[in-house]
Protein backbone atom coordinates (compact mmCIF):
# COMPACT_ATOMS: atom_id res chain seq x y z
CA UNK A 1 0.00 0.00 0.00
CA UNK A 2 1.39 3.43 -0.46
CA UNK A 3 0.56 6.52 1.46
CA UNK A 4 1.76 10.27 1.57
CA UNK A 5 2.67 12.00 4.89
CA UNK A 6 2.20 15.78 4.57
CA UNK A 7 3.76 17.23 6.92
CA UNK A 8 2.18 20.14 8.31
CA UNK A 9 4.48 22.62 10.74
CA UNK A 10 4.76 26.65 11.57
CA UNK A 11 6.29 27.68 8.59
CA UNK A 12 7.28 31.07 10.11
CA UNK A 13 9.02 29.52 13.05
CA UNK A 14 11.84 28.34 10.53
CA UNK A 15 12.86 31.79 9.89
CA UNK A 16 13.12 33.59 13.83
CA UNK A 17 14.37 29.95 14.79
CA UNK A 18 18.50 29.36 15.95
CA UNK A 19 21.09 28.07 13.40
CA UNK A 20 21.79 25.14 15.67
CA UNK A 21 17.89 24.07 16.37
CA UNK A 22 17.67 23.92 12.62
CA UNK A 23 20.38 22.11 12.29
CA UNK A 24 19.31 19.21 14.55
CA UNK A 25 16.07 19.20 12.92
CA UNK A 26 17.47 18.98 9.64
CA UNK A 27 19.73 16.52 11.30
CA UNK A 28 16.69 14.49 12.71
CA UNK A 29 15.19 14.63 9.32
CA UNK A 30 18.27 13.16 7.59
CA UNK A 31 18.17 10.41 9.81
CA UNK A 32 14.59 9.62 9.76
CA UNK A 33 15.07 9.62 5.75
CA UNK A 34 17.83 7.49 6.06
CA UNK A 35 15.75 4.71 8.29
CA UNK A 36 12.72 5.07 5.61
CA UNK A 37 15.27 4.32 2.33
CA UNK A 38 17.75 1.46 4.97
CA UNK A 39 14.02 -0.28 5.48
CA UNK A 40 13.17 -0.26 2.30
CA UNK A 41 9.71 1.85 2.32
CA UNK A 42 10.62 4.94 0.88
CA UNK A 43 9.89 6.09 -2.58
CA UNK A 44 10.53 9.56 -2.55
CA UNK A 45 9.81 12.78 -0.07
CA UNK A 46 10.83 16.41 -0.29
CA UNK A 47 10.78 19.50 1.91
CA UNK A 48 8.93 22.90 0.21
CA UNK A 49 10.33 26.43 0.50
CA UNK A 50 8.08 29.14 2.48
CA UNK A 51 4.41 29.16 1.31
CA UNK A 52 5.10 32.76 0.65
CA UNK A 53 6.90 31.16 -2.61
CA UNK A 54 3.71 29.27 -3.28
CA UNK A 55 1.09 30.26 -6.08
CA UNK A 56 -2.30 28.89 -6.64
CA UNK A 57 -3.77 28.83 -9.78
CA UNK A 58 -7.58 28.40 -10.01
CA UNK A 59 -9.39 29.35 -13.67
CA UNK A 60 -9.77 33.35 -13.85
CA UNK A 61 -6.26 34.14 -11.86
CA UNK A 62 -3.09 33.27 -9.98
CA UNK A 63 -3.14 34.15 -6.01
CA UNK A 64 0.83 34.91 -4.65
CA UNK A 65 1.43 32.92 -1.14
CA UNK A 66 1.77 32.94 1.69
CA UNK A 67 -1.90 31.51 1.94
CA UNK A 68 -3.43 32.36 5.38
CA UNK A 69 -4.83 28.82 5.94
CA UNK A 70 -3.77 28.65 9.74
CA UNK A 71 -1.03 28.02 11.47
CA UNK A 72 0.57 25.34 10.45
CA UNK A 73 1.16 24.97 6.33
CA UNK A 74 2.14 21.61 4.36
CA UNK A 75 6.08 21.84 4.55
CA UNK A 76 6.89 18.93 2.66
CA UNK A 77 5.47 15.14 1.65
CA UNK A 78 6.92 11.44 2.16
CA UNK A 79 5.63 8.67 -0.13
CA UNK A 80 5.99 5.27 1.21
CA UNK A 81 4.90 1.96 0.80
CA UNK A 82 4.28 0.14 3.60
CA UNK A 83 2.53 -3.45 4.20
CA UNK A 84 -0.60 -1.63 5.94
CA UNK A 85 -1.95 1.31 7.52
CA UNK A 86 -0.79 0.30 11.13
CA UNK A 87 2.96 0.08 9.68
CA UNK A 88 2.06 3.39 8.31
CA UNK A 89 1.59 5.44 11.35
CA UNK A 90 3.92 3.91 12.87
CA UNK A 91 6.67 5.14 10.43
CA UNK A 92 4.60 8.55 10.64
CA UNK A 93 4.94 8.87 14.19
CA UNK A 94 8.68 8.35 13.95
CA UNK A 95 8.95 11.58 11.68
CA UNK A 96 10.50 14.57 13.06
CA UNK A 97 7.76 17.03 12.05
CA UNK A 98 5.13 14.69 14.22
CA UNK A 99 6.98 16.24 17.37
CA UNK A 100 6.49 19.77 16.55
CA UNK A 101 3.58 19.76 13.99
CA UNK A 102 1.62 16.98 12.55
CA UNK A 103 1.56 14.39 9.65
CA UNK A 104 -0.97 13.94 7.85
CA UNK A 105 -1.15 10.40 6.63
CA UNK A 106 -3.22 9.38 3.71
CA UNK A 107 -3.66 6.73 0.76
CA UNK A 108 -3.00 6.67 -2.42
CA UNK A 109 -6.04 6.60 -4.50
CA UNK A 110 -5.24 3.50 -7.06
CA UNK A 111 -7.61 4.46 -9.39
CA UNK A 112 -6.21 1.82 -12.13
CA UNK A 113 -6.62 -1.14 -9.23
CA UNK B 1 -22.68 16.36 46.29
CA UNK B 2 -19.25 16.09 44.67
CA UNK B 3 -18.41 12.83 46.46
CA UNK B 4 -21.28 11.06 44.69
CA UNK B 5 -19.42 11.76 41.61
CA UNK B 6 -16.72 10.59 43.36
CA UNK B 7 -18.18 7.62 44.67
CA UNK B 8 -19.63 6.75 41.13
CA UNK B 9 -16.16 6.77 39.61
CA UNK B 10 -14.78 5.02 42.57
CA UNK B 11 -17.16 2.31 42.06
CA UNK B 12 -17.08 2.23 38.58
CA UNK B 13 -13.26 1.42 38.55
CA UNK B 14 -13.75 -1.03 40.77
CA UNK B 15 -17.08 -2.65 40.33
CA UNK B 16 -17.31 -1.90 36.42
CA UNK B 17 -15.22 -5.28 35.57
CA UNK B 18 -16.49 -7.60 38.20
CA UNK B 19 -19.93 -6.40 36.97
CA UNK B 20 -19.37 -6.78 33.21
CA UNK B 21 -17.46 -10.18 34.30
CA UNK B 22 -20.65 -11.11 35.70
CA UNK B 23 -23.32 -9.99 33.29
CA UNK B 24 -21.13 -11.57 30.36
CA UNK B 25 -19.82 -14.16 31.64
CA UNK B 26 -23.55 -15.44 31.60
CA UNK B 27 -25.10 -13.95 28.35
CA UNK B 28 -21.92 -14.53 27.04
CA UNK B 29 -22.89 -11.29 25.00
CA UNK B 30 -20.08 -8.98 26.61
CA UNK B 31 -20.84 -5.71 23.87
CA UNK B 32 -24.80 -5.80 25.41
CA UNK B 33 -23.70 -6.07 29.14
CA UNK B 34 -21.53 -2.81 27.92
CA UNK B 35 -24.63 -0.96 26.72
CA UNK B 36 -26.37 -2.28 29.86
CA UNK B 37 -23.82 -0.84 32.19
CA UNK B 38 -22.51 2.11 30.54
CA UNK B 39 -26.50 3.35 30.68
CA UNK B 40 -26.37 2.20 34.15
CA UNK B 41 -23.20 4.24 35.00
CA UNK B 42 -24.21 7.26 33.49
CA UNK B 43 -27.85 6.93 35.12
CA UNK B 44 -25.65 6.66 38.45
CA UNK B 45 -23.73 10.04 37.68
CA UNK B 46 -26.90 11.96 36.80
CA UNK B 47 -28.71 10.58 40.21
CA UNK B 48 -26.26 10.11 43.04
CA UNK B 49 -25.11 13.70 43.20
CA UNK B 50 -29.15 14.50 43.51
CA UNK B 51 -30.22 11.78 46.50
CA UNK B 52 -26.98 10.72 47.66
CA UNK B 53 -24.94 7.67 46.51
CA UNK B 54 -26.71 4.27 47.75
CA UNK B 55 -25.59 1.97 50.29
CA UNK B 56 -25.08 -0.58 48.08
CA UNK B 57 -23.82 0.74 44.59
CA UNK B 58 -23.14 -2.47 43.03
CA UNK B 59 -26.67 -3.19 43.91
CA UNK B 60 -28.12 -0.40 42.57
CA UNK B 61 -26.49 -0.40 39.18
CA UNK B 62 -27.50 -3.90 38.27
CA UNK B 63 -30.95 -3.06 39.21
CA UNK B 64 -30.52 -0.01 36.93
CA UNK B 65 -28.83 -2.32 34.17
CA UNK B 66 -31.21 -4.87 34.02
CA UNK B 67 -34.09 -2.04 33.76
CA UNK B 68 -32.45 -0.55 30.71
CA UNK B 69 -32.55 -4.17 29.22
CA UNK B 70 -36.02 -4.78 30.10
CA UNK B 71 -36.62 -1.27 28.75
CA UNK B 72 -34.81 -1.76 25.88
CA UNK B 73 -36.09 -5.50 24.56
CA UNK B 74 -39.78 -3.77 25.09
CA UNK B 75 -38.90 -0.81 22.79
CA UNK B 76 -36.81 -2.46 20.00
CA UNK B 77 -35.91 -6.51 19.62
CA UNK B 78 -32.37 -5.80 18.40
CA UNK B 79 -30.49 -7.76 20.70
CA UNK B 80 -33.44 -10.53 21.51
CA UNK B 81 -31.32 -13.29 22.41
CA UNK B 82 -29.09 -12.00 24.62
CA UNK B 83 -31.63 -10.13 26.53
CA UNK B 84 -33.27 -12.46 28.73
CA UNK B 85 -30.19 -14.21 29.60
CA UNK B 86 -28.43 -10.51 30.65
CA UNK B 87 -31.63 -9.53 32.43
CA UNK B 88 -31.64 -13.02 34.10
CA UNK B 89 -28.01 -12.35 35.45
CA UNK B 90 -28.51 -9.49 36.46
CA UNK B 91 -31.50 -10.62 38.64
CA UNK B 92 -29.07 -13.70 39.74
CA UNK B 93 -26.39 -11.34 40.73
CA UNK B 94 -29.05 -9.24 42.51
CA UNK B 95 -30.26 -12.06 44.83
CA UNK B 96 -26.38 -13.02 45.63
CA UNK B 97 -26.24 -9.53 46.99
CA UNK B 98 -29.30 -10.10 48.59
CA UNK B 99 -27.67 -12.92 50.72
CA UNK B 100 -25.43 -10.68 52.20
CA UNK B 101 -22.18 -12.43 50.24
CA UNK B 102 -19.75 -9.95 49.02
CA UNK B 103 -20.11 -9.76 45.18
CA UNK B 104 -18.57 -12.70 43.39
CA UNK B 105 -15.01 -11.48 41.75
CA UNK B 106 -15.35 -13.63 37.75
CA UNK B 107 -12.57 -10.60 36.22
CA UNK B 108 -10.57 -13.41 36.12
CA UNK B 109 -12.10 -14.94 33.45
CA UNK B 110 -12.70 -11.74 31.85
CA UNK B 111 -9.09 -11.65 31.96
CA UNK B 112 -8.68 -15.00 30.30
CA UNK B 113 -11.40 -14.41 27.42
CA UNK B 114 -9.56 -11.41 26.57
CA UNK B 115 -5.87 -13.00 25.83
CA UNK B 116 -7.48 -16.27 24.85
CA UNK B 117 -5.77 -17.49 21.88
CA UNK B 118 -8.46 -17.31 19.48
CA UNK B 119 -8.56 -13.71 20.00
CA UNK B 120 -6.11 -11.73 17.75
CA UNK B 121 -3.07 -10.81 19.89
CA UNK B 122 -3.08 -7.24 18.79
CA UNK B 123 -6.27 -6.45 19.87
CA UNK B 124 -6.14 -8.26 23.72
CA UNK B 125 -4.88 -5.68 25.24
CA UNK B 126 -7.28 -2.89 24.10
CA UNK B 127 -10.33 -5.45 25.02
CA UNK B 128 -8.68 -5.75 28.62
CA UNK B 129 -8.68 -2.19 29.32
CA UNK B 130 -12.04 -1.67 27.87
CA UNK B 131 -14.01 -4.75 29.43
CA UNK B 132 -12.12 -5.20 32.92
CA UNK B 133 -11.35 -1.02 33.60
CA UNK B 134 -14.21 -0.10 31.38
CA UNK B 135 -11.96 2.97 29.43
CA UNK B 136 -13.48 4.57 25.77
CA UNK B 137 -11.95 3.49 22.99
CA UNK B 138 -10.50 6.91 22.02
CA UNK B 139 -8.51 6.49 25.16
CA UNK B 140 -7.13 3.12 24.19
CA UNK B 141 -6.80 4.10 20.78
CA UNK B 142 -4.38 6.91 21.07
CA UNK B 143 -1.60 5.16 23.49
CA UNK B 144 -1.74 2.33 20.61
CA UNK B 145 -1.07 4.77 17.70
CA UNK B 146 -4.46 3.59 15.70
CA UNK B 147 -7.12 5.95 15.31
CA UNK B 148 -9.79 5.31 17.41
CA UNK B 149 -12.48 5.04 14.69
CA UNK B 150 -10.25 1.92 13.64
CA UNK B 151 -9.96 0.86 17.17
CA UNK B 152 -13.79 0.96 18.28
CA UNK B 153 -13.95 -1.38 15.23
CA UNK B 154 -11.61 -4.04 16.15
CA UNK B 155 -12.94 -3.96 19.81
CA UNK B 156 -16.12 -4.69 18.00
CA UNK B 157 -15.07 -6.98 15.85
CA UNK B 158 -13.07 -9.09 19.07
CA UNK B 159 -16.49 -9.25 21.04
CA UNK B 160 -18.31 -10.34 18.13
CA UNK B 161 -15.84 -13.05 17.76
CA UNK B 162 -16.67 -13.83 21.64
CA UNK B 163 -20.17 -14.66 20.96
CA UNK B 164 -20.27 -15.82 17.04
CA UNK B 165 -17.49 -18.62 18.38
CA UNK B 166 -18.88 -18.87 21.84
CA UNK B 167 -15.41 -18.95 23.44
CA UNK B 168 -15.88 -20.34 26.69
CA UNK B 169 -15.73 -18.33 29.80
CA UNK B 170 -13.96 -20.34 32.38
CA UNK B 171 -10.69 -19.11 34.60
CA UNK B 172 -8.32 -22.35 33.46
CA UNK B 173 -6.72 -24.61 35.70
CA UNK B 174 -4.20 -26.74 35.84
CA UNK B 175 -2.12 -27.37 32.39
CA UNK B 176 -4.38 -24.98 31.03
CA UNK B 177 -3.85 -22.27 33.25
CA UNK B 178 0.42 -22.69 32.82
CA UNK B 179 0.15 -22.24 28.85
CA UNK B 180 -2.76 -19.34 29.07
CA UNK B 181 -1.26 -17.76 31.42
CA UNK B 182 1.58 -15.84 29.66
CA UNK B 183 -0.60 -14.12 27.13
CA UNK B 184 -2.49 -12.21 29.99
CA UNK B 185 0.34 -11.40 31.46
CA UNK B 186 1.68 -10.07 27.94
CA UNK B 187 -1.45 -8.35 27.66
CA UNK B 188 -1.07 -6.31 30.65
CA UNK B 189 2.29 -5.58 30.17
CA UNK B 190 1.47 -4.08 26.74
CA UNK B 191 -0.60 -1.93 28.28
CA UNK B 192 2.14 -0.70 30.36
CA UNK B 193 4.56 -0.28 27.71
CA UNK B 194 2.30 1.22 25.56
CA UNK B 195 3.15 5.27 24.52
CA UNK B 196 6.03 4.37 27.45
CA UNK B 197 8.70 6.59 25.25
CA UNK B 198 6.46 9.60 24.86
CA UNK B 199 6.92 12.69 27.23
CA UNK B 200 6.06 12.33 30.75
CA UNK B 201 3.58 14.91 32.84
CA UNK B 202 0.54 15.37 33.93
CA UNK B 203 -0.51 15.16 30.25
CA UNK B 204 1.12 11.81 29.41
CA UNK B 205 -0.06 9.71 32.13
CA UNK B 206 -3.69 10.54 30.97
CA UNK B 207 -2.14 9.07 27.36
CA UNK B 208 -0.33 6.63 29.30
CA UNK B 209 -2.42 3.30 30.39
CA UNK B 210 0.67 2.85 33.80
CA UNK B 211 -1.47 3.30 36.19
CA UNK B 212 -4.09 1.19 34.56
CA UNK B 213 -1.90 -1.60 33.79
CA UNK B 214 -0.80 -1.30 37.22
CA UNK B 215 -4.22 -1.86 38.77
CA UNK B 216 -4.34 -5.07 36.29
CA UNK B 217 -1.22 -6.17 37.75
CA UNK B 218 -1.80 -5.74 41.31
CA UNK B 219 -5.30 -7.27 40.43
CA UNK B 220 -4.02 -10.45 38.80
CA UNK B 221 -1.92 -10.99 41.98
CA UNK B 222 -5.44 -10.98 43.92
CA UNK B 223 -7.04 -13.36 41.75
CA UNK B 224 -4.15 -15.47 41.40
CA UNK B 225 -1.77 -15.41 44.41
CA UNK B 226 -0.24 -18.62 43.71
CA UNK B 227 1.22 -17.65 40.13
CA UNK B 228 4.93 -16.41 40.90
CA UNK B 229 5.55 -14.81 37.67
CA UNK B 230 2.13 -12.68 38.46
CA UNK B 231 4.13 -11.28 41.33
CA UNK B 232 7.35 -10.74 39.10
CA UNK B 233 5.02 -9.17 36.50
CA UNK B 234 3.59 -6.47 39.58
CA UNK B 235 7.27 -6.04 40.58
CA UNK B 236 8.31 -5.28 37.13
CA UNK B 237 5.86 -2.68 36.64
CA UNK B 238 6.45 -1.31 40.25
CA UNK B 239 10.16 -0.95 39.67
CA UNK B 240 9.70 0.93 36.05
CA UNK B 241 7.39 3.13 37.56
CA UNK B 242 9.10 4.40 40.57
CA UNK B 243 12.06 6.09 38.65
CA UNK B 244 9.22 7.79 36.21
CA UNK B 245 10.56 11.05 38.11
CA UNK B 246 13.97 10.57 37.19
CA UNK B 247 13.77 9.80 33.50
CA UNK B 248 13.27 13.00 32.48
CA UNK B 249 14.49 16.50 33.43
CA UNK B 250 13.27 19.84 31.55
CA UNK B 251 12.22 17.36 28.61
CA UNK B 252 15.37 15.82 28.33
CA UNK B 253 15.76 12.09 28.54
CA UNK B 254 17.94 11.02 31.20
CA UNK B 255 19.68 7.55 30.98
CA UNK B 256 19.42 5.12 34.11
CA UNK B 257 22.91 5.84 35.20
CA UNK B 258 22.56 9.84 35.54
CA UNK B 259 19.03 9.09 37.65
CA UNK B 260 18.68 12.07 40.59
CA UNK B 261 17.66 9.14 43.09
CA UNK B 262 16.33 11.61 45.12
CA UNK B 263 13.71 11.39 42.27
CA UNK B 264 12.74 7.59 42.65
CA UNK B 265 9.47 6.47 44.70
CA UNK B 266 11.32 4.43 47.23
CA UNK B 267 7.79 3.17 48.70
CA UNK B 268 7.34 2.05 45.67
CA UNK B 269 10.75 0.62 45.39
CA UNK B 270 9.74 -1.43 48.82
CA UNK B 271 6.84 -2.29 47.09
CA UNK B 272 8.11 -3.74 43.95
CA UNK B 273 11.19 -5.61 46.06
CA UNK B 274 8.43 -7.02 48.30
CA UNK B 275 6.55 -8.75 45.24
CA UNK B 276 9.80 -9.83 44.14
CA UNK B 277 10.40 -11.43 47.07
CA UNK B 278 6.89 -13.22 47.42
CA UNK B 279 7.29 -14.63 43.66
CA UNK B 280 10.77 -16.21 44.82
CA UNK B 281 8.83 -17.92 47.78
CA UNK B 282 6.87 -19.84 45.35
CA UNK B 283 9.91 -21.53 43.50
CA UNK B 284 8.49 -21.39 39.65
CA UNK B 285 11.37 -19.06 37.62
CA UNK B 286 10.17 -17.21 35.05
CA UNK B 287 10.83 -14.22 32.86
CA UNK B 288 8.95 -11.49 34.07
CA UNK B 289 10.69 -12.39 37.56
CA UNK B 290 14.01 -12.26 35.72
CA UNK B 291 13.21 -9.13 34.56
CA UNK B 292 12.41 -7.70 37.65
CA UNK B 293 15.60 -9.16 39.05
CA UNK B 294 17.24 -6.89 36.73
CA UNK B 295 15.69 -3.91 37.77
CA UNK B 296 16.04 -4.66 41.03
CA UNK B 297 19.46 -5.23 40.89
CA UNK B 298 19.86 -1.76 38.56
CA UNK B 299 18.15 -0.30 42.03
CA UNK B 300 20.64 -1.82 44.14
CA UNK B 301 23.29 -0.66 42.50
CA UNK B 302 22.56 3.12 42.19
CA UNK B 303 20.91 2.87 45.92
CA UNK B 304 23.55 1.11 47.29
CA UNK B 305 26.55 1.84 45.41
CA UNK B 306 26.69 -2.10 44.53
CA UNK B 307 28.84 -3.40 41.82
CA UNK B 308 25.92 -5.41 40.20
CA UNK B 309 27.09 -5.53 36.33
CA UNK B 310 27.84 -8.97 36.38
CA UNK B 311 24.57 -10.00 38.22
CA UNK B 312 23.10 -8.50 35.31
CA UNK B 313 24.95 -10.16 32.97
CA UNK B 314 24.24 -13.89 34.44
CA UNK B 315 20.11 -12.44 35.01
CA UNK B 316 20.06 -11.20 30.96
CA UNK B 317 21.74 -14.64 29.86
CA UNK B 318 19.19 -16.39 32.07
CA UNK B 319 16.09 -14.27 30.40
CA UNK B 320 17.50 -14.85 26.79
CA UNK B 321 17.44 -18.36 27.31
CA UNK B 322 14.10 -18.78 28.58
CA UNK B 323 12.51 -16.16 26.61
CA UNK B 324 14.37 -15.42 23.66
CA UNK B 325 13.19 -11.95 22.73
CA UNK B 326 15.11 -9.34 20.55
CA UNK B 327 14.65 -7.38 23.17
CA UNK B 328 15.79 -9.37 25.89
CA UNK B 329 19.06 -10.17 23.17
CA UNK B 330 19.53 -6.30 22.89
CA UNK B 331 19.54 -6.12 27.07
CA UNK B 332 21.75 -9.01 26.96
CA UNK B 333 24.06 -7.14 24.59
CA UNK B 334 23.84 -3.82 27.07
CA UNK B 335 24.59 -5.85 30.11
CA UNK B 336 27.83 -7.16 28.64
CA UNK B 337 28.92 -3.75 27.67
CA UNK B 338 28.50 -2.03 30.95
CA UNK B 339 30.38 -4.88 32.41
CA UNK B 340 33.23 -3.94 30.05
CA UNK B 341 32.62 -6.82 27.66
CA UNK B 342 31.79 -4.70 24.53
CA UNK B 343 33.82 -7.40 21.79
CA UNK B 344 30.74 -9.85 22.96
CA UNK B 345 28.25 -7.71 22.76
CA UNK B 346 28.98 -6.49 19.56
CA UNK B 347 29.32 -10.27 18.41
CA UNK B 348 25.89 -11.14 19.76
CA UNK B 349 24.23 -8.19 18.46
CA UNK B 350 26.01 -9.29 14.94
CA UNK B 351 24.04 -12.83 15.15
CA UNK B 352 21.08 -11.40 15.35
CA UNK B 353 18.88 -12.01 12.24
CA UNK B 354 19.17 -8.89 10.39
CA UNK B 355 15.34 -8.49 8.85
CA UNK B 356 14.24 -8.55 12.85
CA UNK B 357 16.30 -5.77 13.98
CA UNK B 358 16.19 -3.35 10.85
CA UNK B 359 13.91 -1.29 12.60
CA UNK B 360 14.05 -1.72 16.07
CA UNK B 361 15.43 1.60 18.03
CA UNK B 362 16.66 0.22 20.61
CA UNK B 363 19.24 -2.41 19.07
CA UNK B 364 20.48 0.61 16.78
CA UNK B 365 20.52 3.02 20.07
CA UNK B 366 22.50 -0.30 21.96
CA UNK B 367 24.69 -0.85 18.70
CA UNK B 368 26.08 2.54 18.57
CA UNK B 369 27.09 3.10 22.30
CA UNK B 370 28.95 -0.78 21.78
CA UNK B 371 30.59 0.51 18.73
CA UNK B 372 31.60 3.65 20.55
CA UNK B 373 33.06 1.95 23.77
CA UNK B 374 35.26 0.14 20.89
CA UNK B 375 36.37 3.07 19.38
CA UNK B 376 34.45 2.43 16.26
CA UNK B 377 33.76 5.93 15.25
CA UNK B 378 32.30 5.66 11.90
CA UNK B 379 30.46 2.87 12.18
CA UNK B 380 29.07 4.46 15.99
CA UNK B 381 28.05 7.54 13.96
CA UNK B 382 25.97 4.98 11.44
CA UNK B 383 24.19 3.51 14.21
CA UNK B 384 23.23 6.55 15.68
CA UNK B 385 22.01 8.02 12.91
CA UNK B 386 19.90 4.95 12.43
CA UNK B 387 19.01 4.88 15.94
CA UNK B 388 17.52 8.91 15.70
CA UNK B 389 15.80 8.00 12.42
CA UNK B 390 13.79 5.32 14.30
CA UNK B 391 12.66 7.45 17.43
CA UNK B 392 9.20 8.47 17.83
CA UNK B 393 10.48 10.15 21.10
CA UNK B 394 11.65 14.02 20.79
CA UNK B 395 13.92 13.55 24.17
CA UNK B 396 15.23 10.26 23.20
CA UNK B 397 16.14 11.94 19.57
CA UNK B 398 17.74 14.49 21.01
CA UNK B 399 19.99 12.89 23.42
CA UNK B 400 20.91 10.47 20.49
CA UNK B 401 21.74 13.57 19.07
CA UNK B 402 23.87 15.10 21.56
CA UNK B 403 26.01 11.57 21.97
CA UNK B 404 26.01 11.52 18.14
CA UNK B 405 28.06 15.49 17.80
CA UNK B 406 29.86 14.44 20.87
CA UNK B 407 32.13 12.06 18.94
CA UNK B 408 32.91 14.62 16.33
CA UNK B 409 34.71 14.29 13.52
CA UNK B 410 35.53 10.79 12.86
CA UNK B 411 39.00 10.02 12.14
CA UNK B 412 39.47 6.22 12.05
CA UNK B 413 39.21 3.87 9.47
Amino acid sequence: MKYVFLLYDDENAWDTMEDAKRNDIFGAYMAYTGALRNSGVHISGEPLTHSREGKRVRTGGVQDGPFADGKEQLGGFYLVEVKDLDEALDWAARCPCASFGHVEVRPIWNIGD
Amino acid sequence: MTDARAIAEETARASYGRLLAWLSSRSRDVAAAEDALGDAFRAALETWPKTGAPTSPEAWLLTAARRKLIDGARRKNTRVLSTPALTLAAEEAEAAMRADKPFPDERLKLLFICAHPAIDAAIRTPLMLQTVLGLDAARIASAFLVSPRAMSARLVRAKRKIKVAAIPFDAPGGQDLASRLPAVLEAIYAAFGAGWDHETGAEADHHHLTGEALYLASLLTELLPGEAECWGLFSLMLHAQARKDARREDGAYIPLSDHNIARWDKKMIAHGEAALAHAWRLCQPGPYQIEAAIQSAHAAARLHGRDVSDDIVMLYRQLSELAPTIGAYVGYAGALAAAARAGEALDLLDSLEAARVENYQAYWAVRAHILDLLARKQDALGAYERAIGLSQDEATRRYLMQKKTARGIPRDR
